[in-house]
């Protein structure tokens, strides 16, 4: 590989620094206010927050862009010691001063270009600023190739977008980012559509590029997992402002602002495994902060003053930031032992059997097995979890299950009775007994049907409820997913992803199921609302005898709602067990690959207890 | 594109409101004219028989006469008054048009919406025998049902259907397809609802916007091709009055009573212009992000 062509940056060199960014809706309304942010060179700065907080606005900022019907107010950049005005005049900075690798690669490359084209065309775009352009495309492409960790090769050079993988694709994304020798890389949640081992690979190479390099870079992601294992310091954003900034170990360990905290207890942890803490409340949008402190509403240890003014972001030790009046008060993150919370169950009859189950999905030219001789058992009031990757089929075995996917072979047993592989073969209670919830919230509910509407249905179709009971019935269901009653009314546009994923639950609910079959329910949710769904569900289990079978990529998911775990890949399981035991000694290299993978905060917190108890024993005999 | 996608989320949450829609569609002036026109023109089409001076088909002086005393616009190849006949002749135009219309995506929406929903061979069934009608000449397969049905009005509006319907039946398709894979469709077919309950409960109120974008344009193509047919002397007979037939039937006096062919023509015009305009600001209400 050959030398990096930006000088060496001294050590504590600012690459970045951002002060006083403002940028508002065109009608006034704030997204971001009073931001700054310095980056030194070579430094990994986490930008963290829930969707609606401003870091996606923040990041593009970075490159002094914002989408229509948004415009940056106010703020002053300086990246690599030069001024920057935020605004399109930056067009020659971008990709050449300061580049943005976008969230879905897939989407980001031109699909009609090669990739050596994708790399070489930023050099076009910036022939002015680089007078020797020309002469450094031939071959850029496959040094930026062997930058990135792919192949160098002309074969793969002049491979399409689309002959690549997800995390290739997410590579040649940096690849370009990359190609111009910035000073700053913005990465807009560069992992987040990846599976967990793809993720890890894509972390460690960009660890790689800030060692070997020196390269800044700012993260921007909702995962407090992945910004342990990768950042240096760590901003944390409410409603557009930061609320807790410093270095990534110090805001980990301990959290100095209730939101840090209340986001650092919802997150489910494989490594140590405990009960999640819920935040209260749902975040606020634009158009709708409160006066005082944006998480004054949400808060446990709030006051009047915390109502009546906006706390100054402070700094209370070395590097470190907080915006609240109250934070020595903030309790460290408890670890309660999931085995408190749930309540001893006796092992039950299998509610739900499925026996060497084959299910293939066919085109025209080709049959790809989604799932091979899978069998497992589900005992009521049980959780079993299905993980894997994406393609390990895991959904298909959910949908088979709901009679929603042909089966190609096996049986599928509920009490001991076979259920008919097409729904329609099924009768209205076999029906009635199994209920699938489904991964996306955004298209879980008809728009045109109401809340009340969307929950009776099932209740009148399965049932036969009609009459005065059917409104009775909404009304418990809803209270049963912890919803408020005046949300019957409701159409899913005018709810939040939470609000739609529960009424979802409770449209299963509805018809009084004895199994529920949730599909990745909360991998679109962000982790404060994900805690709240997954306590729900905990409590369902607990009220009603309600079994689940559960399925994810997650973990962390997996560590606080399971019982038992069978872990899928390519459609075969290859392990399966207690949940416990396979998390903490898992056999087959697959499970060990996903563990390795998989970002926890225990685990970084872990290595830096480590790393302090190796130091303290360094120093004790030198006394 | 990710990053426009996800500030998109925070501006607009999802689709427009029905509040927000009427208000948009109502600021546009487009809207607001093409609903004007379009009253304008159905009340003619409705009131027209009431208030006509004289009737459908007696002549009231020379044939071709320009405008003058008791025909404020002249009179027509036979000597009736046009004003008259123009005031006669709406009401067949939209009864045609309308059942045309309802019976296009009546039918049209029906395939549409099954072969959307559909797993199976039905979809490339239904589709493919919907492109056979497609792949036929649509005049010549209006000309060949009335040759063989004979002339008749419901003849005229069946062959009309038929060479509108598949077009109809491909954007319903795809409309469909679009939404067929979303969660509450599946909970629908979970929990064992009817095919005709799934597509009257859940599709077609979430395609309804498709259609009516599409609408506009089918309903100008169904006066066309009405009007064409009347034109070659095919659809209503004399002397019943019509729009499209008056033009062809006044073609010869064109020269000496100019409005006999202008004002009948410019009634099809403003009908097919009024409704184009309606879909239009239809479509631009639902903003950017529905547009199909």
């Amino acid at each position: 590989m050959s030398a990096p062509l930006r000088p060496a940056p001294t050590r504590n060199e600012t690459a970045l620094s951002l002060a006083g960014l403002d940028v508002r809706l065109l009608d006034g309304d704030p997204i971001v206010e009073q931001v700054d942010v310095t980056l030194a060179a070579g430094e990994i700065l986490g930008l963290v927050g829930e969707s609606g907080s401003g870091k996606t606005t923040t990041a593009l900022s970075l490159l002094g862009y914002s989408p229509d019907g948004v415009e940056i107010n106010g703020g002053s950049l300086a990246v690599a010691g030069v001024e920057l005005r935020m605004d399109d005049s930056m067009r020659a900075s971008r990709g050449s001063v300061i580049s943005y690798v976008p969230q879905d690669p897939s989407r980001a490359l031109n699909p009609s270009l090669r990739i050596a084209e994708a790399i070489e065309d930023i050099f076009a775009a910036h022939g002015d600023a680089h007078a020797t352009g020309e002469r450094r495309a031939i071959g850029v492409a496959a040094r930026m190739l062997d930058t990135v960790g792919l192949p160098a090769t002309p074969a793969f050079a002049r491979r399409f977008p689309h002959q690549l993988s997800g995390g290739q694709q997410q590579r040649v994304s940096i690849a370009v980012a990359l190609a111009c020798d910035p000073a700053v890389v913005v990465l807009d949640e560069p992992t987040t559509g990846l599976d967990v081992v793809t993720q890890a690979r894509i972390l460690s190479e960009l660890l790689r590029l800030r060692d070997e390099q020196r390269i800044s870079m700012v993260y921007v992601t909702h995962d407090l997992a992945v910004v342990a294992r990768i950042a240096d310091r760590i901003a944390v954003m409410y409603a557009g402002r930061i609320v807790e900034q410093g270095r990534a170990e110090t805001v980990l360990r301990h959290p100095r602002h209730p939101y840090t905290r209340g986001l650092l207890a919802s997150i489910p942890d494989h490594v140590r495994p405990r009960a999640l803490e819920p935040m209260p409340g749902i975040a606020v949008g634009v158009g709708e902060r409160p006066t005082g402190c944006a998480f004054a509403p949400r808060c446990p240890q709030r006051t009047e003053r915390c109502e009546q003014e906006l706390p100054p972001l402070d700094a209370i030790g070395e590097r470190h930031e907080v915006r609240c009046f109250h934070w020595q008060q903030t309790p460290p993150v408890k670890a309660i032992p999931l085995a408190a919370l749930r309540r001893r169950r006796r092992p039950q009859e299998p509610l739900l059997r499925v026996e060497r189950l084959h299910a293939e999905h066919r085109s025209r030219s080709e049959t790809f097995v989604a799932a091979h001789d899978v069998s497992f058992a589900v005992a009521r009031g049980a959780c079993v979890a299905l993980v894997g990757e994406s393609g390990s089929g895991k959904t298909t075995i959910a949908r088979a299950i709901a009679g929603l996917h042909p089966v190609a072979g096996g049986r599928i047993l509920l009490d001991e009775q076979e259920l008919p592989s097409l729904i329609r073969r099924r009768s209205t209670d076999q029906r009635r007994r199994v209920q699938l919830v489904s991964q996306n919230p955004a298209d879980a509910l008809n728009p045109r049907h109401t809340v009340r509407d969307t929950i009776g249905r099932p209740a009148r179709v399965l049932r036969g409820l009609d009459g005065r009971a059917l409104p009775a019935e909404v009304d418990r269901l809803l209270e049963c997913v912890r919803l408020p009653a005046r949300l019957a009314s409701r159409y899913p546009r005018e709810l939040s992803g939470g609000e739609r994923q529960r009424v979802a639950i409770a449209r299963a609910l509805a018809a009084d199921p004895e199994l529920m079959l949730c599909d990745e329910i909360t991998s679109a949710l962000d982790v404060s609302v994900q805690a709240a769904v997954l306590k729900l569900l905990n409590d369902l289990r607990d009220d009603l005898g309600l079994s689940l079978l559960f399925i994810t990529h997650d973990l962390g998911v997996v560590a606080s709602v399971a019982d038992e775990l069978l872990v899928l890949e390519n459609g075969a399981v290859c392990e399966r067990g207690p949940t416990a035991t396979v998390l903490s000694a898992p056999e087959h290299p697959y499970t060990q690959r996903l563990l390795q993978a998989a970002p926890s905060v225990a685990e970084a917190i872990d290595a830096w207890d480590a790393r302090e108890a190796v130091a303290a024993t360094r120093e004790t005999p030198a006394r | 594109m990710s990053a426009v996608g996800s500030t998109r989320g925070l501006l607009t949450p999802t689709a427009p409101t029905p509040a927000k829609r009427r208000r948009r569609f109502l600021a546009s002036g487009e809207g607001i004219a093409g609903l004007a026109i379009l009253l304008f023109v159905v009340a003619v089409a409705l009131i027209g028989p009431l208030v006509a001076p004289h009737a459908l088909d007696a002549p009231i002086g020379p044939p071709g006469a320009p405008p003058g005393d008791g025909a404020p616009l002249g009179t027509d190849v036979l000597g009736r008054d046009v004003l008259s006949r123009v005031l006669y002749g709406g009401l067949s135009v939209l009864r045609l048009s309308v059942a045309t219309i309802a019976l296009t995506y009546l039918i049209g929406g029906t395939i549409g919406m099954l072969a959307g929903l559909s797993r199976s061979h039905l979809d490339p069934l239904l589709m493919r025998t919907v492109d056979i009608f497609l792949s036929l000449p649509s005049l010549l397969l209006i000309l060949l049902l009335i040759a063989g049905a004979g002339q008749s009005e419901v003849v005229l509006i069946v062959a009309i259907v038929l060479v509108l319907f598949p077009g109809a039946a491909r954007i319903v398709r795809t409309a469909t397809l679009e939404i067929s894979t979303a969660g509450y469709i599946e909970a629908a077919v979970g929990r064992g609802e009817r095919t005709v309950a799934i597509m009257r409960r859940e599709v077609l109120p979430n395609i309804a916007p498709a259609i009516l974008a599409d609408l506009g344009v089918r309903f100008s193509s169904a006066i066309v091709l009405a009007a064409s047919v009347n034109f070659l002397g095919l659809g209503a007979s004399p002397p019943a009055a019509n729009w499209g037939l008056m033009i062809a039937e006044n073609r010869p006096i064109i020269t000496t009573n100019l409005w006999s062919v202008l004002v009948p023509a410019a009634f099809l015009a403003l009908l097919t212009i009024s409704v184009n305009m309606i879909g239009d600001a239809y479509v631009r209400s639902l903003g950017r992000s529905d547009r199909r």
